[in-house]
């Protein structure tokens, strides 16, 4: 079979050489999962704690989202399986995820500046 | 060996090697990061900005909220026990795992209705502020997408009763659930820039 012919006849192409999505190569044991998952239950809770808390607004406000950033790195890299699965995908994922954060950081960093 | 080559010839794949579903999947996810982040940037930029209220700080219930945000966690760790049951071929606990996971979704739609009713009660619409505007708008596209995976998940289960899923169930599983994580990651960062950042004072307040 050529190397294009699944571009007609997708449902019957082998896979090229390398294709490596079909399974991710790791997987965690449920054991794992569940030490990921109570991991985010004691960070939700440091947040709540932290949100009761006397901290002060920017102290505050650096602390909160250090924790929802290892959060997110959490359920991204483990539960969608990025750490473990082929690098494009994360690549493709962060593209988005990196674009949409610069993009919105700059209007919110515009509307101040034109605010003051 | 030949299970493996059976598996593989019935599966799409792009010119890269990597499975044009998957691809088309992350992409999407890709894109939903920028809905996300405009409304959410939308809600950060009328932060403090209302001129009548009810204000965040009169409405929010942080206890009531936590509790939502670790149903909605819960979920996320049932729903890749889910996964790692079809990689095992065990169906039974698969299904088991993915129902437990649509009522945890449940659970956490019926906690958003219930919040969004009492905001209603003490006088906060759509129309109310720009808090009300903003908030609603956020929260609630982010409350359909809680429900079309709920929906998502259903209907997997239900595929999987008729014995109708493809060759390689854990495939429609691990899409249905990079779904079902990307609502979850993007209600953590809602938790926080909403609900636990203090909101400023209302416009005009000293």
């Amino acid at each position: 079979m050529s190397s294009t012919d699944h571009r007609t006849e997708p449902d019957t192409a082998a896979p090229p050489a390398g294709a490596s999505d079909q399974h991710v190569a790791y997987h965690p044991s449920a054991r794992e999962y569940i030490r990921v998952g109570l991991l985010l239950i004691a960070l939700t809770c440091i947040e709540v704690l932290l949100s009761y808390s006397s901290l002060s607004g920017t102290k505050l406000v650096v602390a909160l989202f250090a924790c929802t950033i290892i959060k997110f790195v959490l359920v991204v890299g483990y539960f969608m399986h990025l750490k473990f699965d082929n690098g494009r995908f994360s690549r493709v994922f962060a593209l988005g995820a990196i674009g949409a954060f610069t993009l919105y950081a700059v209007v919110l960093l515009m509307f101040r500046v034109w605010s003051s | 060996m030949a299970d493996a080559h059976a598996d593989l010839v019935h599966t799409e794949y792009t010119s890269t090697g990597l499975r044009s579903t998957k691809l088309a999947m992350w992409l999407f996810l890709a894109s939903e990061c920028l809905l996300f982040g405009g409304l959410i940037t939308a809600y950060v930029l009328y932060r403090g900005q209302s001129t009548t209220g009810p204000y965040p700080q009169d409405v929010f219930d942080i206890g009531y909220t936590s509790v939502s945000s670790f149903v909605l966690l819960a979920s996320s760790l049932t729903m890749v026990l889910s996964h790692n049951a079809s990689l095992a071929r065990d169906y039974a606990r698969m299904r088991l795992w993915l129902l437990a996971t649509a009522m945890l979704g449940l659970c956490f739609v019926g906690g958003q209705v219930f919040e969004f009713t009492s905001f209603f009660r003490e006088g906060l619409t759509l129309h109310t502020n720009l808090f009300g505007s903003t908030f609603f708008v956020l929260t609630g596209f982010h409350g359909v997408h809680v429900t079309v995976g709920i929906l998502m998940l259903l209907i997997l289960v239900a595929f999987s009763f008729r014995g109708s899923l493809s060759d390689d169930p854990a495939f429609p599983v691990e899409m249905v659930g990079l779904y079902w994580h990307f609502v979850d990651i993007v209600w953590i960062v809602i938790f926080t820039v909403v609900y636990l950042i203090p909101a400023p004072p209302p416009h005009g307040a000293v």
